[in-house]
C-alpha cells in the first residue's frame, strides 16, 4: 500500500490529484485561502498497530474544522503528529508549510489542548500557565488575561488537583490561547463541561475562527460538530472518510425517510415499490407501519390518494448527522477489516 | 450560519507579528517557576538538609562521648573530625534523595502527560532538558553548599568541646566541603538523565538507587581491575575527595587520585545529560 494516494471513504482518489480540502464551502473559490494545516499521506504505526493509515487532508483558516471519528480512529495520533510530538512513520504533517517541530518555541504558532488531565495537580493554575508563558517569552500579564478569558480568575491561586474536568478543560484552553496563535487545535475540548461551558466554548471557537484563525477540534460526537464546526474531516480506522463542509456532509449523507401507517399496508407497499421506493414494513398485522425511503411525503400522499389507500399517519423523519456519521464510520470499519492490512 | 459572513481576509490574521526573541534564559525561568511552585520541593530540601546536618551532629556527638576512651595519639590527631564533618550515612542518604528528586523533575512530567504540553510549547526538546539540568544543578549546588557547610560547622562546634574540631583551613577540609556540596548536583543530574531515558517513576528511582548506591559494592578494591572499576563510581569518588591520605606507596591501586575523582564527578552527570538530550530528540513524546 506504500505510496498509495489519498482516497476517500470509498477508496476513490479525489479528483484533481490534490489532497481533499475542508474549506471554502460558501461559494469561495478553492485555493484562495492558504492551507494552514496540511497532512499528506500520513502514516503512523506503533509496532504492528497502524494508528493512522495514509491520511491526507488540509485545514484552512477562518473556519472551525471538526475532526471526527469514533474512539480509536487515530484522531489524537494525528494531532500529536501535527504537533511534532510523534514522528510520522510515513508522510508529512505541516503547519503553515513547515513541520511544527522546526519552531524553537511553539505557543506563538499553534495553541493546543491535547488532554486536559495532563497537568501537575500540585501546581496552581497561575503557576502552571506562568511557567508555560515564560518558556515562550510571554509576560505574566497575558497569564491573567487568558485566565480571565476562560473564567478561571477566581481559582487562579488554587491547585489544579482540585479542579473538575470542566475547569481543567478551561485551563487547557487558556494554555492554547497564551501565545495568541493563528492556529488552534483542541482534542475533545468539551468533555466534562457543563452545558453553560459547552455554549461558551462554541462561541469561543466561532470567535477565534472569525478572527481569521485556524480552529481544528476533534470529537467522537457528531452532534457536537453539528453546532460548532463549518468544516469536517472524518476519519475511521486511521483513514480518511470525508473532508467537506458540514452542510455538504449532511446533504450527502442524510437520507429522508417517511413513515406511513395504514391498514392496507401490503397493498400500499406494492404501489410504493412500483413507484421506485424502498419499503420496509414494521409493526403488528392490521395497522402496519411502512418505512419508506426514496420518495418524498407529498408524492407518497398523492399515490395513496390515487390508489384509494387510507392513511393514518404520514411522517417525514430526518436522519440526524449523528446517524449519518455512524453509518459512514460503521462502513469504514467493515471496509477496513476486509481490506489489506 | 450568517455568523461566518466575516471573511478571514477582513480581519487581521494574527500571523504577521513580532515574536518575542528565543532565549534560553526564558526556559531557565520557566523551569524555576515549575520547581518552586511545588510545595514538595521545599519540604524535600528541608528534610535532606536536616538529614545530613543531623547525621554529622550524631557522628560528632558519638566521638565527643567516646573521646575520653580514645588513645592519646588519636586524641592528639583527632582524624575523626573530618569524617564526622562528612558523614557517610548522611551523604549516602543525600545521594539517594538527590537522584530521586532529579528524576522526579522530568518523570513527573512524563507520568502526568504534562511533557506533551511542555513539548508543544517548546518544540526544542533538547533545550528543555538542558534548562531542567541547569536549574536542577544550580538549586542543588545552593542546597548542597548550605547543608555541607551546616554539617561541617555543627560537627566541629560539637567536637570543639573536646578541642578536637578543625577549621576549614585544615588540610583536606575545603576539598571535602566542595565534594560534599557538589554531590547533590552530580546525583540529581544522574537522576534527571535516567528519568529522561526511563520515563517511569518507580523504575527510574530504583535504577538510580541501584546505580549510585549498589553498583560500587560489586567491585571490591582487592584486584586491580575491580578497584579501577570501583573508582569510576560516584560514591568512591566522593569518599576519596573527603579523606586525607598520607603518602601512597607506588603501585598501590587501592586509592584513586584526587584528579581522577574530580573527573568521575564531572563525567557521570555530563554523560547522563548528553545521552538524555540525544534520546529526547529522537523519541516520540
Amino acid at each position: 500500500m506504500g505510496g498509495r494516494p489519498w482516497t476517500d471513504a470509498h477508496g476513490r482518489i479525489p479528483s484533481g490529484g490534490v489532497p481533499p480540502v475542508a474549506g471554502c464551502p460558501r461559494g469561495g473559490r478553492p485555493g484562495r485561502l492558504p492551507v494552514v494545516i496540511e497532512v499528506s499521506d500520513l502514516t503512523k504505526r506503533y509496532g504492528s498497530t497502524t494508528a493512522v493509515d495514509h491520511l491526507s487532508f488540509a485545514v484552512r483558516p477562518g473556519y472551525v474544522t471538526g475532526f471526527l471519528g469514533p474512539n480509536g480512529a487515530g484522531k489524537t495520533t494525528t494531532l500529536r503528529t501535527i504537533l511534532g510530538l510523534d514522528a510520522p512513520t510515513g508522510g508529512t504533517a505541516t503547519v503553515g508549510g513547515v513541520p511544527f517541530r522546526t519552531h524553537r518555541r511553539g505557543l506563538h504558532h499553534v495553541g493546543a489542548l491535547l488532554d486536559a488531565q495532563q497537568v501537575h495537580g500540585g501546581r496552581t493554575a497561575a503557576a502552571h500557565l506562568a511557567a508555560l508563558a515564560r518558556s515562550n517569552g510571554i509576560g505574566p500579564r497575558r497569564v491573567d488575561e487568558v485566565l480571565g478569558e476562560v473564567g478561571l480568575s477566581e481559582v487562579a491561586r488554587r491547585r489544579i488537583g482540585g479542579f473538575s474536568l470542566g475547569m481543567k478543560q478551561r485551563l487547557g484552553i487558556a494554555t492554547a490561547l497564551l501565545g495568541n496563535p493563528p492556529v488552534l487545535m483542541f482534542d475533545e475540548p468539551v468533555n466534562g463541561m457543563d452545558p453553560e461551558g459547552v455554549l461558551w466554548v462554541r462561541h469561543l471557537f466561532r470567535r477565534l475562527a472569525t478572527e481569521g484563525r485556524t480552529v481544528f477540534l476533534s470529537s467522537h460526537l457528531m452532534s457536537e460538530m453539528e453546532n460548532t464546526a463549518d468544516e469536517l474531516v472524518v476519519i475511521g480506522q486511521g483513514r480518511l472518510i470525508a473532508a467537506e463542509s458540514v452542510r455538504g456532509f449532511a446533504a450527502r449523507s442524510t437520507r429522508l425517510r417517511v413513515v406511513v401507517r395504514t391498514p392496507q399496508a401490503a397493498e400500499f407497499a406494492a404501489v410504493l415499490t412500483a413507484a421506485g421506493a424502498e419499503v420496509e414494513p414494521e409493526g403488528s398485522a392490521g395497522v402496519e407501519r411502512l418505512r419508506v425511503t426514496g420518495l418524498a411525503a407529498e408524492r407518497i400522499g398523492a399515490l395513496a390518494f390515487d390508489n384509494r389507500i387510507m392513511l393514518h399517519e404520514l411522517t417525514t423523519q430526518t436522519a440526524s448527522l449523528e446517524e449519518a456519521f455512524m453509518e459512514l464510520t460503521a462502513g469504514s470499519v467493515e471496509y477496513s477489516t476486509g481490506g489489506p492490512r | 450560519m450568517s455568523a461566518h459572513a466575516v471573511r478571514p481576509r477582513d480581519r487581521a490574521v494574527p500571523a504577521a507579528r513580532t515574536l518575542p526573541p528565543v532565549r534560553f534564559r526564558d526556559l531557565l525561568a520557566a523551569e524555576w517557576i515549575k520547581m518552586r511552585s511545588l510545595r514538595s520541593t521545599f519540604w524535600s530540601f528541608a528534610f535532606v538538609t536536616l538529614f545530613v546536618i543531623g547525621s554529622a551532629a550524631l557522628a560528632a556527638i558519638g566521638d565527643y562521648r567516646n573521646f575520653p576512651h580514645y588513645s592519646a595519639q588519636m586524641q592528639r590527631e583527632h582524624g575523626f573530625a573530618l569524617s564526622d564533618a562528612f558523614p557517610s550515612a548522611g551523604y549516602l542518604g543525600l545521594m539517594l534523595f538527590a537522584a530521586s528528586m532529579g528524576a522526579i523533575v522530568i518523570v513527573s512530567e512524563y507520568g502526568s502527560g504534562l511533557i506533551r504540553t511542555t513539548t508543544a510549547a517548546v518544540p526544542a526538546r533538547g533545550s528543555v532538558v538542558l534548562a531542567k539540568a541547569v536549574v536542577v544543578a544550580a538549586v542543588w549546588t545552593v542546597v548542597g553548599a548550605a547543608l555541607a557547610a551546616g554539617a561541617f560547622v555543627v560537627s566541629q562546634a560539637i567536637l570543639d568541646g573536646r578541642h578536637a574540631g578543625v577549621p576549614i583551613t585544615h588540610p583536606g577540609a575545603l576539598r571535602g566541603l566542595v565534594a560534599c556540596t557538589l554531590l547533590g548536583p552530580v546525583c540529581a543530574l544522574i537522576g534527571l538523565g535516567l528519568g529522561v531515558l526511563i520515563r517511569h517513576s518507580a523504575t527510574t528511582i530504583v535504577t538510580g538507587a541501584f546505580t549510585i548506591l549498589m553498583l560500587p559494592t560489586f567491585f571490591s578494591q582487592g584486584r586491580r581491575w575491580s578497584a579501577d572499576v570501583n573508582h569510576l563510581m560516584v560514591y568512591p569518588a566522593w569518599w576519596r575527595l573527603t579523606i586525607v591520605l598520607g603518602p601512597v606507596a607506588p603501585g598501590d591501586f587501592q586509592f584513586a587520585s584526587v584528579a581522577e575523582s574530580w573527573i568521575v564527578y564531572a563525567a557521570w552527570p555530563a554523560v547522563a545529560i548528553v545521552v538524555a538530550v540525544l534520546a529526547v530528540r529522537r523519541r516520540d513524546v
